[in-house]
């Protein structure tokens, strides 16, 4: 054990489904963030990654069960549900999610909403809060003036850039964002993701970026987990997973996202992920991959070391091609 | 640039000087104040062409008019002025009789597969509805149209998904029955709108092969999309606006190898490359685009542009090409071009 900001550990999330069936949307995820942090979650719709965020920050549905340790400086903040997450949330987990435009009440100043947080976790109160909230707000690039706006007097981007302020309010030690640029333009989401560097940089802000968008984890995060069929299939440093990917998936993915400067043929991924209200067996990856031999249709791989900090779960992760 | 292109003397579709506005409400005071008249000029004088065999990307960030030019070509709107040629037929005069025989020769495909398809219709009623529409062809002769189009969308065998239901598809076999439908009545030109934003990574080159394909067999391509990689790697020409006007066009290779106006540049200089060794400094440019409604005189960018001199505040640049250009075909909005 590290010790590391957040230790996630086998980390396990279920949803009731009708007729007594269950979804086994995340299906043992590990993993871990440090102060400074920058890690990228990445992988396609269904695959898991925004409900594991949801899992460490208590936000899931009551239809969904929860199994595994996710430990914040040490401390079990899921052992007992609720009661041991609440004190934690806003105020060292913060996130900011994909529509900023839902982030905020509608018919109040964002000044007040700002401060909220702050009152509520005992941070700071009354004028000092609001001075605080003016200083969030000029750090992600926003004039302090702009306190007495609402909401609707903000353009996208400065939405998603007062949400990011909202979540640094209680001065989190570690920040969520998913999808937080999804929606926006690539002029406004470069503003975004330079915010997010330099706030982990400048405060030693544990970040975790949940994406499908593969250019925009290789250009914020220093390391990423791919994710597929709740679990994650490869995970090691940024650079590794582009130069040297060990898993098929993660080899895939890149193809077949195009590059403004490479001519390579895009390649889609054939088939689609498999059903997670129904027990897998072998590999999830084995019917789309392109390497299966017959051990994949008998036996799950799990994560395994292959160089360095970098792990895969595929049987014949040492004969992948780069 | 394929064969095709270059045999056929003139391009299938011809727009010049396209003029898009929509009125502004004033409401019940700015009546009776006598405020002026207001108008979102969504779309300012642009011109391009497709030819057939040609895939055109419009290319810009949200409210640069990209897709209001695509509903002006196929008349979804009605342009204030300009042309829209399509084969030599003037559409904006067409009564809709006639309008309505054009359409099935120009067709469009959405954004989003989850929204464009009736939940309730089968896979085959849905890729017959055109052909009954405009009604062509019996029962059986539509039965093989069906079969074709499915076929060239890529959902083969086609007797697989004919009595499917969109709930029961993912969603790229959704997007590849709404490109079926569009293929039923045998378009020339293929308008796509944001074709493959809403659909997962790993499906997405698939559907783009397609349209690739399609574009190989002679038809006419309108991509309008906002992700450069995308029309780098697929269109054979890119059109760049900002604010309603096109201020770059030219070969793919050239305006993302060689970009001349600022606003390209700029926003090439922000588009995540996925190696994470190539790092190109992000040229974040300054202010926000401004209110169509207010277009700033001059260059309409000169408010945002790194590079702006006095000039810039009272000349409103046209398309022309950089002296040296490597092919005549690239034209920038600039006056600084070439300096």
């Amino acid at each position: 054990m590290s010790g590391g900001l957040l230790e996630v550990e086998d980390l396990h999330v279920w949803f009731d489904l009708p007729q007594r069936r269950e979804l086994h949307a995340v299906q043992g995820v590990s993993f871990s963030v440090d102060r400074g942090e920058r890690l990228g979650l990445v992988g396609e719709s269904g695959s898991g990654k925004t409900t594991t965020i949801l899992a460490l920050m208590g936000l899931l549905p009551p239809t969904a069960a929860v199994a595994g340790r996710v430990l914040l400086d040490g401390e079990d903040v899921l052992a007992r549900g609720e009661r041991t997450v609440a004190p934690h949330r806003w105020k060292d987990v913060a996130m900011v999610f994909q529509g900023a435009m839902n982030a905020f009440n509608p018919v109040r100043r964002v000044g007040e909403q700002l401060v909220e947080p702050m009152e509520l976790h005992g941070v700071a109160s009354g004028t000092q809060a609001m001075r605080r909230a003016g200083e969030l707000l000029e750090r992600v690039g926003i004039p302090a003036a702009r306190l007495r706006s609402y909401p609707h007097e903000f353009s996208g981007g400065m939405r998603q850039r007062a949400a990011i302020a909202m979540a640094l309010a209680c001065r989190p030690k570690l920040l969520l964002a998913d999808e937080p640029t999804t929606a926006l333009d690539v002029m406004v989401q470069a503003q975004i993701l330079q915010l997010l560097i330099a706030l982990a940089d400048d405060f030693g802000l544990g970040l975790v970026l949940v994406t499908h968008d593969l250019p925009v984890v290789a250009q914020t995060c220093t390391a990423a987990a791919v994710m597929y069929a709740g679990e994650i299939v490869e995970t090691g440093p940024m650079d590794a997973l582009y130069h040297e990917p060990r898993h098929p998936y993660t080899r895939l993915l890149f193809a077949a996202t195009p590059d403004l400067e490479s001519r390579d043929v895009v390649v889609s991924i054939p088939g689609n992920p498999p059903r997670l209200d129904e027990g897998i067996s072998g590999c999830p990856f084995r019917p789309r991959c392109d390497s299966a031999v017959e051990r994949c249709g008998l036996e799950r791989p799990g994560l395994r070391r292959v160089g360095g900090a970098h792990e895969a779960a595929c049987h014949v992760a040492e004969q992948v091609p780069a | 640039m394929s064969a095709a292109a270059a045999d056929s003397p003139a391009p299938l579709l011809e727009v010049d000087g396209l003029v898009v506005r929509y009125p502004v409400q004033r409401g019940l005071t700015g009546a009776l104040l006598r405020r002026p008249r207001q108008h979102v000029h969504a779309v300012s004088g642009v011109s391009f062409t497709v030819s057939r065999g040609e895939m055109v990307a419009l290319v810009g960030e949200s409210g640069c008019g990209k897709t209001t030019t695509a509903q002006a070509v196929l008349r979804l709107v009605r342009p204030e002025s300009g042309d829209v040629r399509f084969d030599g037929i003037d559409v904006t005069g067409l009564g809709p009789r006639e309008l309505r025989r054009l359409r099935r020769r120009m067709q469009i495909i959405y954004q989003d597969p989850y929204e464009s398809l009736d939940p309730r219709f089968r896979v085959e009623q849905t890729v017959a509805e055109a052909l009954v529409v405009h009604r062509e062809g019996a029962r059986e002769s539509r039965r093989l149209r069906v079969v074709e189009a499915l076929e060239l969308a890529g959902l083969s065998p086609a007797e697989l998904y004919l009595d499917r239901y969109p709930h029961e598809l993912s969603g790229g076999q959704r997007q590849r029955v709404a490109i079926a439908a569009s293929l039923a009545l045998g378009p020339d030109l293929l308008v796509a709108d944001e074709p493959v934003s809403m659909l997962d990574v790993s499906v997405r080159a698939g559907i783009l092969t397609i349209l690739d394909e399609l574009r190989d067999r002679g038809l006419a391509v309108l991509m309008i999309t906002h992700d450069l990689s995308t029309a780098a790697r697929f269109a054979d020409r890119i059109c760049v606006m900002y604010l309603g006007r096109i201020v770059e066009e030219g070969p793919a290779a050239q305006v993302i190898e060689a970009p001349q106006h600022p606003y390209t540049k700029a926003l090439l200089s922000v588009v995540p490359r996925r190696d994470p060794r190539r790092r190109v400094k992000p040229q974040i440019l300054r202010g926000e685009t401004p209110n169509p409604i207010a277009v700033p005189p001059g260059c309409r960018f000169h408010p945002r542009c790194p590079a702006a001199v006095e000039d810039c505040r009272t000349i409103d640049p046209e398309l022309r090409a950089p002296a040296g250009a490597a092919s005549a075909g690239h034209r920038a909005a600039c006056i600084l071009l070439g300096r």
